[in-house]
């Protein structure tokens, strides 16, 4: 456990070295110049969360909730104020002890999200991840629709060492999942990933689409460990709530996959989805090779939030 | 997402305070507030917010909102002004160069902004007025990037330009005009692989090829779902790069844009398109006027109008609405009114356009897109004769329906009662509305 946070910590440093000289110091450069609790820092506070795209709403609850605690814990300090916030959404983005049990149980992950935010680089990634613990996996390439995508899936395959079932451009996706759930029995698959086409979540037609592939997984790979990610542009902002709710329709999110924070935006719409809709993140992606992608620290991920360059 | 919109916010607020007949300054800052919280649920920069409800207060205070009968419309009329200065108040379009001369445009962006999508939109586009694009290949990292490129361009029938992925870009860029320039075409598109604001090495690539090749237009690519972030980004790009316009992808979901407004406002350079669907055709001109309501989420009326008038044909909607006031409506109209929508994105989309309807029909029971393929599918079953004249539908003709549309005969009989219940609504409608011709919107009409 602790190999694998040095790891991660070393892996978002790097990742983030390229905007920000330095992680830690800048939380605390926030909060100076206020020596008291009042209105100006309260301001600056919910300034922050909205520029971090935690959005309006979840950003007024939060700082509801922190001038409650504030009062009755007769804080007068901004430092301990500070502390507290952060420890308040720390404590909320906590993923429980099992939010990697598909690691340890025969499992099919179907990977879901809408166009352009990652999700067949997240799968590449989660697949050489996978494999590098000595799990054998299998690729669907389900995404029978954007052009290349079926290519691009089979590169990553390449590069992680795994098997991909494919079909054809135009192709139903339903077929391809099926053939991936006898590829994986036959095989012995520990973990099968499933790439989906991107779709906006007001789509109506592609969203029952979903569901079929549900009910085809359901009906075709019963007892097995299911885990459905939901892959959202980290630099996405209220939009990804929406997109959380609808796809939520759809299918049985177990997570999300927060993608592209190697760039300066803060993912905080993660905190809103947690926030209203319980979902827990699980995997971020903090660049393009394929080791780049890294299970869910809290702490990390709230001290980013808090970081200004 | 239950918005309510802001046009009923802002008239709740000032309900009550009609009858003082006069606003003081609070009344205006708490209507701000409304608007505030508006703009950053729709994504708007915190800082441009700010800026912009600075201004907008000005405005406000003054006589213009006090004296007006109806200040919640004013104030909404004094935002709407405002923000449509600040976007610009004009439609824009890509400069092109002569048709003698090669025009070289960069397109850049993130990573899944939609680049290639669009590159192939634009290279269509253009195409249709008569210039002769050329799209190159210039990711050469993400796996299968040529490969997309090279497939949209088949279906746009655009040539691509590809060396592999073991060129630099700016090589690659360089025997694209070259190419171009033996090969008679006047357009050319470079299509670069996504990079992030900050990959110094990424940026470097692009100044290189901006520094080595005269490009006449870099367009930035983005995605109009992006959040507080779009400010950085863009920021980024026009300060290391340089950009000429932007294009706005995936405005075909529910999200309100206001990256578009926080773009705008920190570059100062016009949106030239946005990008509204996955067919290669779904791309539209900007129009600021519009996209400021949306942001404020009041609806888009204007481009649903237009979208109609682009897809209806005018000769047939006449015929089709004299048929509907006599009643005389037979299956082949409806068979023709549902192609028209399906024209128009579907149900869905026009409704998401309608003001106020995005958010309250949200998740309401619309007719799915498979369900209306069944009713085509059984129409298409029907006989010519059948279509035209419905009355002549027995239980053996019916069965035979049911059978080669695949369906149940319940469900033909079903299409066969709506059918006869709307002939009979239209026959009232067309009472009801006397000599009466309506607007533009009166031209069309849904199948139901």
């Amino acid at each position: 456990m602790s190999e694998e946070k040095k790891g991660f910590f070393a892996k978002l440093i790097s990742g983030l070295s390229k905007t920000r000289s330095n992680i830690v110091s800048g939380i605390d450069s926030i909060f100076k110049g206020f020596s008291k609790i009042d209105d100006d820092f309260y301001e600056e506070l919910e300034e922050i969360l909205i520029m971090g795209d935690i959005g309006v709403v979840t950003t007024e609850k939060i700082i509801e909730g922190l001038k409650e605690k504030v009062k009755e814990n007769k804080i007068k300090e901004p430092e301990e104020c500070k502390e507290l916030l952060i420890n308040t959404i720390k404590e909320q983005m906590d993923i429980g002890e099992n939010a990697y049990e598909f690691e340890n149980q025969k499992s099919v992950i179907l990977v879901i999200g809408v166009n352009g935010v990652g999700k067949t680089t997240s799968i590449g990634k989660l697949a050489g991840n996978l494999k590098a613990q000595g799990k054998k996996v299998v690729l669907a390439a389900a995404d029978t629709f954007r052009a290349g995508a079926i290519k691009q899936l089979e590169e990553w395959a390449n590069r992680a060492g795994v098997d991909i079932i494919s079909g054809n451009e135009g192709g139903d996706p339903g077929a391809v999942i099926y053939d991936a759930v006898g590829a994986a029995k036959a095989r012995n698959a520990d973990v099968l990933i499933i790439d989906t086409a991107g779709r906006l979540h007001n789509k109506k037609n592609l969203m029952e689409e979903l569901k079929k592939i549900d009910r085809i997984l359901e009906k075709e790979y019963p007892n097995v460990y299911r885990e459905t990610l939901i892959v959202l542009d980290g630099t996405t902002g209220q939009n990804a709530l929406v997109q959380a709710r609808e796809f939520m329709n759809a299918a049985n999110i177990t997570g999300i996959v927060l993608t592209k924070l190697d760039g300066t935006a803060k993912g905080g719409i993660a905190v809103a989805i947690q926030s209203e809709l319980s979902i827990p993140v699980k995997y971020i992606c903090v660049g393009e090779q394929i080791d780049d992608l890294e299970k869910f620290n809290s702490e990390q991920f709230v001290n980013a939030l808090f970081t200004q360059e | 997402m239950a918005f309510e919109s802001l046009s009923d916010k802002l008239q709740n607020i000032f309900k009550n305070l009609r009858s003082k007949g006069k606003l003081t300054e609070s009344d205006v800052k708490a209507a701000l507030k409304e608007v505030k919280m508006a703009l950053l649920e729709a994504d708007v920069s915190f800082k441009v917010v700010k800026q912009f409800i600075n201004s907008v207060t000005e405005r406000a205070v003054g006589s213009e909102v006090m004296t007006s009968l109806t200040p919640g419309q004013m104030v909404i009329k004094i935002v709407n002004e405002e923000m449509v200065s600040l976007m610009g108040s004009e439609t824009t379009e890509i400069s092109l160069k002569p048709s003698n001369e090669i025009t070289v445009i960069m397109m850049m962006g993130l990573q899944g902004a939609g680049k290639t999508t669009t590159a192939a939109k634009l290279a269509s586009k253009f195409k249709s007025k008569g210039r002769k694009p050329l799209l190159v290949g210039c990711d050469i990292y993400r796996p299968a990037a040529i490969e997309q490129l090279k497939i949209n361009g088949e279906k746009v029938d655009v040539p691509v330009f590809e060396m592999g992925t073991k060129h630099e870009p700016v090589n690659i860029a360089k025997a694209a005009i070259e190419h171009a320039k033996s090969n008679g075409m006047n357009v050319v598109i470079l299509d670069t692989a996504g990079r992030l604001h900050v990959d110094e090495d990424m940026m470097n690539e692009l100044a290189k090829i901006r520094e080595n090749i005269d490009i006449h237009q870099t367009i930035l690519v983005v995605d109009s779902m992006t959040g507080q972030d779009a400010v950085n980004v863009a920021s980024n790009f026009e300060e290391k790069i340089g950009i000429d316009g932007v294009i706005l992808t995936k405005l075909d979901g529910d999200t309100r844009g206001g990256a578009a407004l926080s773009i705008k406002s920190v570059t100062g350079k016009p949106i030239l398109y946005v990008s509204t669907g996955e067919k290669l055709t779904d791309i539209e001109q900007f129009h600021p006027d519009r996209m400021a309501s949306r942001i404020l989420g009041m609806g888009d009326v204007l481009s649903l109008i237009e979208k109609a008038e682009a897809n209806i044909d005018a000769e047939k909607a006449k015929e089709m609405e004299k048929k509907m006031r006599k009643a005389e409506f037979d299956f082949n109209d409806y068979l023709e009114s549902m192609a028209q929508m399906k024209n128009m994105g579907g149900m869905a989309e026009i409704l998401n356009m309608m003001p106020g309807m995005g958010a309250q029909l949200k998740g309401a029971q619309l007719p799915d897109e498979k369900a209306l393929g069944r009713i085509e599918a059984i129409i298409l079953s029907m006989t010519p004769k059948e279509r035209s004249n419905p009355s002549i539908l027995n239980p053996s003709r019916k069965y035979r329906i049911a059978k080669g549309a695949g369906v149940d005969i319940a469900e033909v009989n079903r299409l066969v009662k709506q059918f006869e219940q709307s002939k009979k609504m239209m026959k009232q409608f067309s009472g009801m509305m006397g000599g009466k011709r309506g607007g533009k919107m009166g031209r069309f009409k849904f199948p139901f």
